[in-house]
């Protein structure tokens, strides 16, 4: 499968990748992993006549804690969050995420921020941002822009990147004491998109009760999914079984899944319901440590 | 038919410099396999699913049907033609001789370069991280079994005898 023509770009700053962006408008696309691009264009899916290639710009790849945030950035490749010591220290639920990606040819390529940006509702780290509660960066023209994740995915493919911005940073609100969060993923075999998988991340209050609750959902619908009903609910209470099961079976009514060949769409939201149950209790465990 | 400028790539492999002036959508795999004439790098699936097309880029791991050849200019690459040295076979070929890690052989490639990286960074594997460093190369004959036991076979042969170089020529990058 060979893709259609097209023109080849690589900048070596970001003010050179923003103004061949702005130049060629949607007729371009920016290439960071293309580990999810390259694939549709090879399908013929995805036409760009030009591809900035912005592999080269420096600075852009680092995972660091600085003013209350982790701070990821926009070149930083699936491999080097699993080969971080903050991360697989601090921050288990971001591993667990990157494991499930693909396999390690994939993850040596593939960006974070690609994983964001690509705009697909079966990528992984999209739940697992809006549990986190993140925030993106896009740079454009015009300087920085903060966007938090809640409003970052519109529909599928579709996010809130303007034509001419690039997504440099992500940046997550380190956690306060007595957070945990887990990730878990159900897949065909090992490198499939999930056929359904649930992000969720606690802070517990002094009495074990959940303060701040995040759950987002992979794959069951046109974006990634925030379970508000089940975070409302799980809100202030005790995480016991009873609790637990009904935040799952929230987490399952906001799930919009197709059938498809992973599965139907009942079988997809009674998996929700248990893979929210499940996370959420390993997210406690870490938690109450 | 629609033709752009071609660019001209410059990547060391297998410790020799090659260039070739190229349309940017020609894929890496096509590039080393018709280009460069070495066919030993193979081409799977074409979905980014099987791994028979892993090489070392910059010394990583990458599937080189889901890159265009245009990216790796300026780079070192590694394939499976470059794994021995001097006519002799390197530990792992040997290993998947002895341990009969192959039947067809279209997987073996891929998984060469696959283990090459694992055992450079983790000379001595369990059973469980082989088969994570493998997870991303697909094989339809063996059942993985031997080529588990290929792997092994090789660590242990690269952790007696220490004249095998571990570094072979042309793969460059940080470890």
């Amino acid at each position: 499968m060979i893709p259609p023509a097209f023109e080849y770009l690589r900048p070596k700053t970001i003010p050179e990748a923003i103004a061949f962006l702005e130049q060629h408008g949607d007729d371009a696309k920016i290439l960071s992993g293309g580990q999810s691009l390259i694939p549709m264009m090879k399908l013929r899916i995805a036409r760009p006549a030009y591809l900035i290639d912005i592999n080269r710009i420096s600075g852009l790849s680092y995972i660091k804690e600085e003013a209350g945030f982790l701070k990821i950035g926009g070149l930083t490749r699936e491999a080097e969050l699993e080969a971080s010591g903050l991360i697989r220290s601090k921050y288990p639920i971001i591993l667990e995420t990157a494991h499930v990606i693909a396999d390690p040819q994939v993850r040596n390529l593939a960006t974070v921020a690609g994983n964001l940006a690509h705009g697909d509702p079966a990528n992984d780290h999209p739940a697992t941002m809006l549990a986190l509660g993140a925030q993106v960066v896009a740079t454009g023209s015009r300087g920085d822009r903060v966007i938090p994740i809640e409003e970052f995915f519109l529909s599928v493919f579709s996010t809130a990147l303007e034509p001419g911005e690039i997504l440099t940073e992500i940046r997550i609100p380190v956690p306060p004491a007595r957070s945990g969060g887990a990730y878990l993923k159900l897949e065909r075999k090992v490198g499939d998109f999930a056929t359904a998988a649930v992000a969720a991340q606690l802070t517990l209050d002094g009495n074990g009760a959940a303060q701040k609750v995040g759950i987002g959902l992979t794959n069951v619908g046109a974006t990634p999914i925030k379970a508000k009903k089940a975070e409302d609910f799980l809100r202030g209470k005790k995480l016991d079984e009873t609790n637990l099961r009904q935040a799952g079976q929230l987490a399952s009514e906001d799930a919009q899944p197709s059938s498809d060949l992973r599965g139907p769409a009942e079988y997809k939201k009674g998996l929700v319901k248990e893979l929210a149950k499940r996370a959420l209790s390993r997210a406690a465990e870490r938690a109450g440590k | 038919m629609a033709m752009t400028k071609e660019q001209l790539v410059q990547v060391k492999v297998n410790g020799r410099e090659r260039q070739a002036s190229v349309e940017p959508r020609l894929l890496l795999v096509h590039f080393i396999r018709e280009v460069l004439e070495l066919t030993g790098t193979h081409i799977g699936c074409d979905t980014s699913h099987c791994g028979a097309c892993t090489v070392l880029l910059n010394g990583k791991t990458v599937k080189s049907c889901t890159m265009f050849a245009v990216q790796a200019d300026g780079g070192e690459i590694l394939t499976v033609e470059g794994l021995s040295a001097d006519g002799q076979l390197h530990p792992l070929q040997e290993g998947f001789k002895e341990e009969h890690g192959l039947q067809c052989g279209f997987c073996t490639p891929g998984m060469l370069m696959s283990s090459y990286a694992l055992l450079r960074t983790n000379p001595q594997p369990s059973e469980e991280e082989i088969r994570w460093g493998i997870s991303g190369n697909l094989c339809r004959c063996t059942g993985y079994q031997n080529i588990v036991s290929a792997v092994r076979y090789a660590a242990a042969k690269m952790a007696k005898d220490t004249t095998t170089p571990v570094e072979m020529a042309g793969v460059g990058g940080k470890k």
